[in-house]
């Protein structure tokens, strides 16, 4: 009860500090909403230039987008602040995080929580809603079960993701924006029908990272279209392992990096 | 020690034109030391340059490959390569993105130490400015450039034109770049905090200035809006489509002519906001 307690102070102060400075908190809201509508506006761009990319309709590629803005947004919004861990390790007040008697990652989550992002929440389920609706899907349990894991799948394989990329900052102080490669690069991956990639590139950020299982598979599922890429139909079902798998790791890279820690001694 | 020498350009009150020249350049060579000290920052951001180098040329060319004749927004598959590579090395020339320096300095306080300084805070930035994109044109563009080479068929530019305009239209983005800044940052004086503008500036500057996708793509008079009407295609979209050779000779001159246009109007607007904000600034902090 008194840790939960801790965390609701801390989730407090982060309320009240984000809304200190009013006029610069609501044009944050708004700002941050309007990068996901500018990224689904992408989409549509391009297929104003071609009616087919990669083997695939507007429509369909929407539905990727829809499922991957979702998912993305639910992740950003929890675990995505996690990116700022390169400054508390740099200025050494992970010292004070660390001294405390809880868990370090969910502090960093709580006093950090990007609330500024939450009108994203909005754009990202009505692109998901219109894409629904714009293709005619053959509703079975299945799918019904599918379009509630597969986004849920995504936003844990991303919070992963932001949480390995973040834990970098224990071994390389300024990392930088080392991350943001693979963040918001998986982010944009998984925005298109992955048969856009060439080759080698999508092998590496399909399988290898699991990008390819976040919205490509999923969609090709609740479509009923054979994946041109050869994994079969049951690969869309394959998120929840995949997501499973990278927390997993992140679990056992954050671990070994809070060990690694030594403070900068500021 | 030679780097820790105390020594400071001569300044002769005599010779005030001399003395601008002196300061604007060791105000410039601070502004490169400075930047030349972030080396592992320099490494990361190119890493991370190159990955989305990747992301954005493979989707154009599938785009281009969609069309009937193979080209998107009239670029054939070279010059779209050579677009986005290009690009994801000229973004930090240009500085689109991170300059926090001057809402940051106006937050805690520090601003009161720029204005006491017989040098105009606008002026010193720039001349910092140009130091921090001389430097990233030296670090930044090289590798994103050879791995797009490596893995892309780039265009090679044919006209002896285009390396003289390149160069001139990449100096405008910066100073252009450096205006819009400054005004975004400047918000601070009257908001306290320029967070929401940073983050409105982060969006707006990305996609309109051609880094998620060439303008060209959009509809014509959408394009022809945003170029006449905002500085942001001068930012990133004139100089790349300069060097691709999108346009025929006469319109890049045009292009260019226009980008020093709006570089003007954007270094004259941060002027007059920082004397209209000295007007009224009450210093925070202690």
């Amino acid at each position: 009860m008194g840790e939960l307690r801790a965390y609701a102070a801390l989730f407090g102060g982060r309320l009240r500090s984000a809304t200190a400075y009013r006029a610069s908190f609501a044009v944050e809201l708004v700002t941050n909403a309007a990068g996901t509508a500018i990224d689904v506006a992408t989409v549509f761009v391009f297929y104003r230039t071609a009616a087919v990319v990669g083997g695939f309709t507007l429509d369909e590629a929407l539905l990727m987008t829809g499922i991957t803005a979702f998912a993305f947004v639910l992740a950003d919004l929890t675990v995505g602040n996690i990116d700022q861990l390169e400054t508390y390790v740099r200025t050494g007040r992970l010292d004070a995080v660390l001294v405390r008697p809880l868990a370090v990652l969910p502090q960093l989550v709580l006093a950090d929580l990007p609330l500024r992002k939450l009108m994203r929440l909005a754009v990202g389920l009505s692109v998901l809603g219109v894409a629904l609706a714009r293709n005619d899907i053959d509703w079975t349990a299945g799918r019904v079960l599918l379009l509630v894991t597969a986004p849920i799948s995504g936003a844990v394989l991303f919070g992963a993701i932001f949480v390995l990329s973040a834990a970098t900052a224990f071994w390389w102080v300024d990392s930088g924006k080392l991350g943001h490669g693979f963040t918001y690069g998986g982010r944009d991956f998984t925005s298109y029908p992955i048969t856009v990639y060439g080759s080698w590139f999508r092998t590496l950020f399909a399988y290898g990272l699991g990008f390819g299982f976040v919205s490509y598979q999923p969609a090709l599922t609740l479509l009923g279209r054979a994946d041109p890429l050869g994994l079969p139909a049951w690969a869309g079902y394959l998120s929840p392992l995949v997501a499973l798998a990278a927390v997993g790791v992140a679990a056992v890279v954050w671990r070994s990096g809070v060990r690694h820690y030594r403070s900068t001694g500021s | 020690m030679d780097a820790l020498d105390a020594s400071v350009p001569t300044i002769s009150p005599g010779r005030p034109f001399r003395a601008s020249v002196t300061t604007f350049r060791a105000l410039m060579g601070s502004g490169f030391r400075r930047y030349a000290t972030y080396r592992q920052a320099t490494v990361a951001g190119t890493f991370t340059n190159i990955v989305f180098g990747f992301l954005r040329c493979y989707v154009l060319l599938a785009v281009a490959a969609g069309t009937v004749g193979a080209t998107a927004g009239g670029y054939d598959a070279r010059q779209l390569a050579t677009f986005v590579w290009v690009g994801q090395g000229l973004l930090n020339v240009v500085g689109l993105w991170g300059w926090v320096d001057l809402s940051e300095r106006i937050r805690t306080g520090d601003i009161v130490a720029d204005l006491v300084r017989p040098v105009s805070p606008v002026i010193a930035y720039l001349a910092a400015d140009l130091g921090r994109g001389g430097h990233a044109l030296l670090t930044r563009v090289g590798p994103p450039v050879l791995v797009g080479a490596l893995f892309f068929p780039l265009a090679t530019p044919s006209r002896w034109l285009t390396a003289p305009l390149f160069a001139v239209s990449v100096l405008l983005a910066v100073v252009g770049s450096f205006g819009c800044r400054y005004l975004v940052n400047a918000t601070a004086y009257w908001l306290g905090d320029a967070r929401g503008p940073l983050v409105f500036w982060t969006l707006g500057s990305g996609v309109l200035a051609g880094l998620y996708f060439p303008l060209r793509l959009l509809p014509d008079w959408l394009a022809v809006t945003l170029w006449v009407a905002t500085p942001l295609p001068g930012l990133l979209q004139t100089p790349l489509d300069v060097l691709v050779e999108r346009d025929p000779p006469a319109l890049q001159v045009g292009l260019v002519a226009l980008q020093a246009v709006w570089a003007v109007i954007m270094l004259a607007l941060a002027g007059w906001v920082q004397r209209r904000a000295e007007r009224r600034l009450v210093v925070q902090g202690g």
